[in-house]
């Protein structure tokens, strides 16, 4: 393994300075459950691997309405905070199912985030909740929607010398609901096949305000499908209008076959869990 | 049928020698290894399945700071072309020392081309990466069919196969034999009712947690220690004499601790790259570690292939006839598990009229080892499927059938020999009234998901070998027990309860050791499910002679002529004088004062053990939207012979079981178009967790082996041979839809669905 330097940063300025410094030979490190793994793996070299765990910014979990969570706080402290379990459902799907017990206590969403594979976990359902990236650099700050972060596999929108800074999820509008699930073939420790995540905002009649639903594992990045939502809105929470949603996930993925899953699986599972997680949404947002 | 002999430790569970050292992390493996002034190794594998070496230039590296000694086969001894049996498995060490280390050109992914001994693995490493090879890469093929096909590139240079007595005029054919009895075109004429298919199996890695490893020096004087973690420390002095053309007696074996085996830890792979690169560095110390990556792509797995059967019934239920053709990818070279699979083929049925031709194919994989039962489970998948298929048609009772067809004592087994006295029937039996068959299965719980129920027979040989054991007794009347068996199960107890059974102390009072090659006599491989058996009747030797060596001792001590000095129940005394009398530890505290120390040795050399019948029963329960498949009931159910700890041999039983359970589901090689495997993790090689399985139930029936003092049978290797043909008929029980080709994952179960329904 090449050997690179390890900074301890304290704050923000330490860690700008750092990434400036060495540009794309330079990563921030939060669990390091990726990072490492690929440092050993020889995927790529660094000359610099920023440790941002100390940076206050990058700690804060504040429910205030919204939600800001840090780039640095670790699933498990996310999903044990019971205001965020009260208010966020449909993340804590997903912050639970992340590795096992020890991954959870060194990940964050935002590294799953930032090392954007296909089917990381957490990133459908950041889209769904409608989140923003906060980026941050020593040139400035600026914010991108999580469906737009994603460029391709392992790539991002970040710049050289850029990091995430925080996540912000909006308050849960009042009639809101949302729900992840994947497919795996054990029952845990295990990538996604194919994962969806779907949320749905119910109107004071009972219709289909909003709906949203992203799937992953089945393109080169999270996908979110804007049809779903076009064909939702308005109409009734019913099984055969979430069947239809399924069928519309089954034909816009774009999987690949490989040691996870073929192609025809992963469509036909695209519509079924496409189907499942609107329900389930639909269930939450009913029960408020 | 129970074994009725009446035991004092025999039988019983009392806490393994071996299992403090164990859970508080002290015991030491191949990786713990450090000595003074020891060098790092790293090696340079093949990124190709299949290339040919141009030219390799080591300068860059051998110029790195930190570099001691660099190597590539230029450095490996000239090995003779002869074949030597191994206990499990011959080996040719030609084929060897090309394996270790390829010599013109890769025939696998992480085929090792060079190696590197520097003062740090991270040196190490990028001493490695600088090493230059100019590649020539060729054709890959992967499976035995595109392998013997006649256009395919010939995989080891010059080989030519033997076909039934002939030169093989395809380049890929490790070997073709046959097996033939009876009359059966007849057989088949005579047959009212015949199915056919075809089973294809993916080729699967034992799965062990410890990593190989090997740590050498080879010193000035020509001699070679080399610490490693093995299931045969003196199997491993074989290949490193045959590979590194020294005698054996200038090599010693230190085997450590053993994370795990089934098969995969007899052969050697970084042991002579580690002696190697020692000599190179002057005699210093190398250790030499495979990581995961390493290990999936260039340790022993067991072969895919496929079984294709054909079945003869007639019109009474019995089967008269069967055809089988088994074709095994060996890997890349020629020696895969088929001969034994033809021995096991037939084995759960006596049916007079059997062919049976067994192909070894090589192919731009791994070169396969031993996996528990190597073989059994393959044609298991085949003829236990077809057996369920067949009842299912005739509307026959699936366990009365096989009682109906049962091998038994004076059966002949498909490759020749006549089966003993061995407990199929009664491990039958015992299926059918276990509890769980006589359970009922909500087939429709309500839940969106269906549930099935499958049953299989399975049947491994076992095998006997070569066995050492010291014994001598302390003053404290304990006895060290010295042995040359590697311990991979828990064989240091069983093996210690056998002395304590006959010397009559407890099992605790049998301080079992395993040592180095230089400190007991030559002892097999720790495999073959020999060890409780081959070991402990060594152990049960040794003790008989410390019994004779001591009651010399009594009458000395009581003045009175031997053969009035009996043994019984761990007690000396006058067959005459009823005042004389003396436990084993109160004579063991006199020793000093009367003649000094008492010790003794057992020698064995088996050449038959008996073999074992397993039956599990499965109860699935399958999401038929995704086809995700969980395990919800499972009882495994054997002929043990004689369960000398019961804990272990439900641990065996158990273990195997799971490891079935593994390959049925989701394990494969999953090898992408280049010839590589694409899954080289644990990550994605998908073995079951704790989360996927539910308590295996075990049924312990003991049959005691004839062939043994205390009855034992080898436990081992049947458990993992029912499974994958136990899930196939509890899928097709759940959902009406037979699954031919493992794993069967869900992909596999959604496709046959939708074939099913149109």
């Amino acid at each position: 393994m090449h050997p690179f330097d390890f900074v301890a940063a304290t704050s923000v300025a330490d860690v700008n300075s750092v990434l400036a410094q060495h540009g794309n030979r330079a990563r921030p490190l939060v669990g390091g459950t990726d990072l490492l793994v690929q440092l050993r793996g020889g995927r790529f070299e660094l000359d610099a691997v920023v440790d941002i765990k100390s940076v206050p910014e990058a700690n804060v979990l504040e429910l205030n309405g919204s939600l800001k969570m840090g780039s640095a706080v670790p699933l498990a402290e996310f999903y044990e905070n019971q205001g965020v379990r009260n208010a966020y459902p449909g993340l804590i799907d997903c912050a639970e199912l992340v590795g096992g017990i020890q991954i959870q206590s060194r990940a964050s969403m935002a590294g799953n985030l930032c090392n954007a594979t296909p089917s990381g976990d957490t990133i459908c359902p950041m889209i769904v909740h409608s989140a923003q990236v906060h980026i941050t650099s020593a040139k400035g700050d600026r914010t991108v929607a999580v469906e737009d972060f994603c460029t391709g596999p392992g790539r991002t929108v970040l710049e050289d010398g850029e990091w995430v800074l925080d996540i912000t999820f909006p308050a849960p509008a009042s009639g809101f609901g949302a729900a992840y699930e994947r497919f795996i073939p054990r029952n845990e420790m295990d990538i996604a096949v194919v994962g969806v995540a779907s949320s749905v905002t119910l109107d004071g009649s009972g219709k289909i305000a909003d709906a949203r639903v992203a799937l992953a594992a089945v393109g080169p990045t999270p996908v979110f499908i804007r049809d779903i939502t076009a064909l939702l809105v308005g109409k009734e929470p019913t099984e055969e209008n979430f069947v239809a949603a399924g069928k519309i996930a089954h034909d816009a993925v774009s999987p690949i076959t490989d040691m996870r899953g073929t192609i025809e699986q992963r469509r036909h599972l695209s519509g079924v869990l496409t189907r499942r997680t609107l329900t389930k949404a639909a269930e939450r947002a009913k029960a408020g | 049928m129970v074994a009725t002999q009446e035991y004092k430790v025999i039988g019983t569970r009392p806490i393994r020698h071996d299992g403090l050292d164990k859970v508080t992390g002290r015991a030491i493996y191949g990786a713990d290894v450090k000595l003074p002034g020891m060098l790092y190794g790293a090696v340079l594998r093949s990124p190709h399945a299949h290339a040919r070496i141009k030219s390799i230039d080591t300068s860059a590296a051998e110029a790195m700071a930190g570099v001691i000694a660099v190597m590539t086969a230029k450095d490996m001894p000239e090995a003779g072309d002869e074949l030597v049996d191994l206990g499990e498995g011959a080996i040719n060490f030609s084929h060897a020392s090309d394996h270790i280390m390829a010599m013109n050109k890769a025939k696998f992914k992480g085929h090792p081309v060079a190696a590197v001994a520097a003062i740090s693995t991270n040196v190490a490493r990028e001493a490695v990466a600088a090493i230059k090879v100019d590649w020539e890469v060729l054709k890959s093929v992967v499976t035995v069919d595109e392998a013997m096909a006649p256009d395919a590139p010939a995989i080891v240079d010059g080989w030519v196969g033997d076909d039934l007595g002939e030169k093989s005029p395809l380049p890929n054919v490790g070997s073709h034999f046959r097996h033939e009895f009876g009359d059966i075109e007849k057989g088949f004429a005579d047959s009212t009712t015949i199915i056919e298919h075809r089973y294809d199996l993916a080729m699967v890695h034992q799965g062990y947690i410890e990593p190989h490893n090997g740590t050498a020096i080879w010193d000035q004087d020509d001699r070679v220690r080399v610490w490693t973690s093995t299931q045969g420390s003196f199997t491993v002095r074989t290949q490193l004499a045959g590979v590194l053309q020294l005698d054996e007696s200038r090599i010693k074996v230190i085997p450590t601790e053993i994370g795990g085996g089934f098969g995969g830890k007899i052969p050697i792979y970084v042991e002579p790259l580690a002696a190697i690169l020692s000599k190179k560095s002057g005699g210093k110390p190398v250790r030499i570690l495979m990581d995961r990556a390493d290990v999936f792509e260039a340790s022993g797995p067991t072969p895919g292939g496929w079984v294709s059967l054909k079945l003869g019934v007639n019109d009474d239920g019995k089967i008269i006839a069967g055809d089988a053709d088994i074709r095994f990818d060996a890997g890349g070279f020629p020696g895969s598990p088929v001969g034994a699979a033809a021995m096991c083929m037939f084995s759960c049925y006596d049916i007079p009229n059997t062919r049976i031709d067994g192909w070894d194919i090589i192919v731009n994989k791994p070169k396969t080892a031993a996996y528990r039962a190597p073989g059994s489970t393959h044609v298991a998948y085949a003829i236990e499927s077809i057996v369920d298929e067949i009842c299912e048609k005739l509307n026959l009772d699936p366990v009365q059938f096989r009682l109906d067809n049962a091998s038994k004592e004076g059966t002949r087994r498909g490759d020749g020999p006549i089966f003993p006295r061995i407990g199929n029937i009664e491990t039958v039996e015992a299926a059918r009234d276990s509890a769980h068959w006589n359970s009922p299965l909500d087939k429709n719980p309500g839940n969106g998901k269906v549930r099935g129920r499958g049953i299989a027979s399975g049947y491994w040989f076992n095998v006997g070998l070569k066995s050492s054991v010291n014994l001598s007794v302390n003053t404290d009347g304990t006895v060290m027990l010295i042995e040359g068996s590697t311990d991979i199960g828990g064989s240091r107890t069983s093996i210690a309860m056998q002395a304590a059974e006959v010397l009559g102390i407890s099992a605790e009072d049998v301080i079992p050791t395993v040592v180095d090659t230089d400190s007991v006599g030559y002892t097999d491989v720790t495999g073959g499910s020999r060890t409780t058996y081959a070991t402990g009747f060594a152990a049960y030797k040794a003790a008989q002679s410390l019994i004779e060596e001591l009651t010399t001792r009594a009458s000395t001590i009581w003045d009175i002529p031997e053969d009035e000095v009996g043994f019984e129940d761990g007690k000396f005394s006058s067959k005459t004088d009823p005042e004389l009398s003396m436990t084993f530890k109160e004579l063991a505290g006199k020793l000093n004062e009367t003649g000094g120390p008492v010790s003794s040795t057992g020698a064995v050399d088996l050449e038959n053990a008996g073999g074992g019948f397993a039956v599990h029963i499965c109860d699935l329960e399958i999401d038929p939207e995704t086809g995700k498949t969980d395990v919800i009931r499972y009882t495994a159910v054997q002929d043990v012979g004689k369960a000398i700890h019961p804990s272990y041999v439900e641990g065996q039983m158990q273990g195997g079981s799971v490891q079935g359970i593994g390959w049925a589901l989701n394990e494969e090689y999953f090898m992408n178009d280049d010839g590589q495997m694409a899954n080289s993790s644990y990550l994605d090689y998908r073995m079951p967790t704790t989360l996927d399985l539910p308590e295996i139930e075990t049924v312990l029936v003991e049959v005691p082996n004839p062939l043994h003092p205390f009855g034992v049978r080898g436990v081992g290797e049947p458990p993992i041979v029912p499974p994958v043909a136990a899930v196939a008929n509890a899928i097709h029980d759940a959902l009406g839809i037979r699954l031919r080709q493992a794993p069967m994952n869900p992909g596999r179960i959604l496709e046959a669905l939708k074939e099913n329904n149109g």
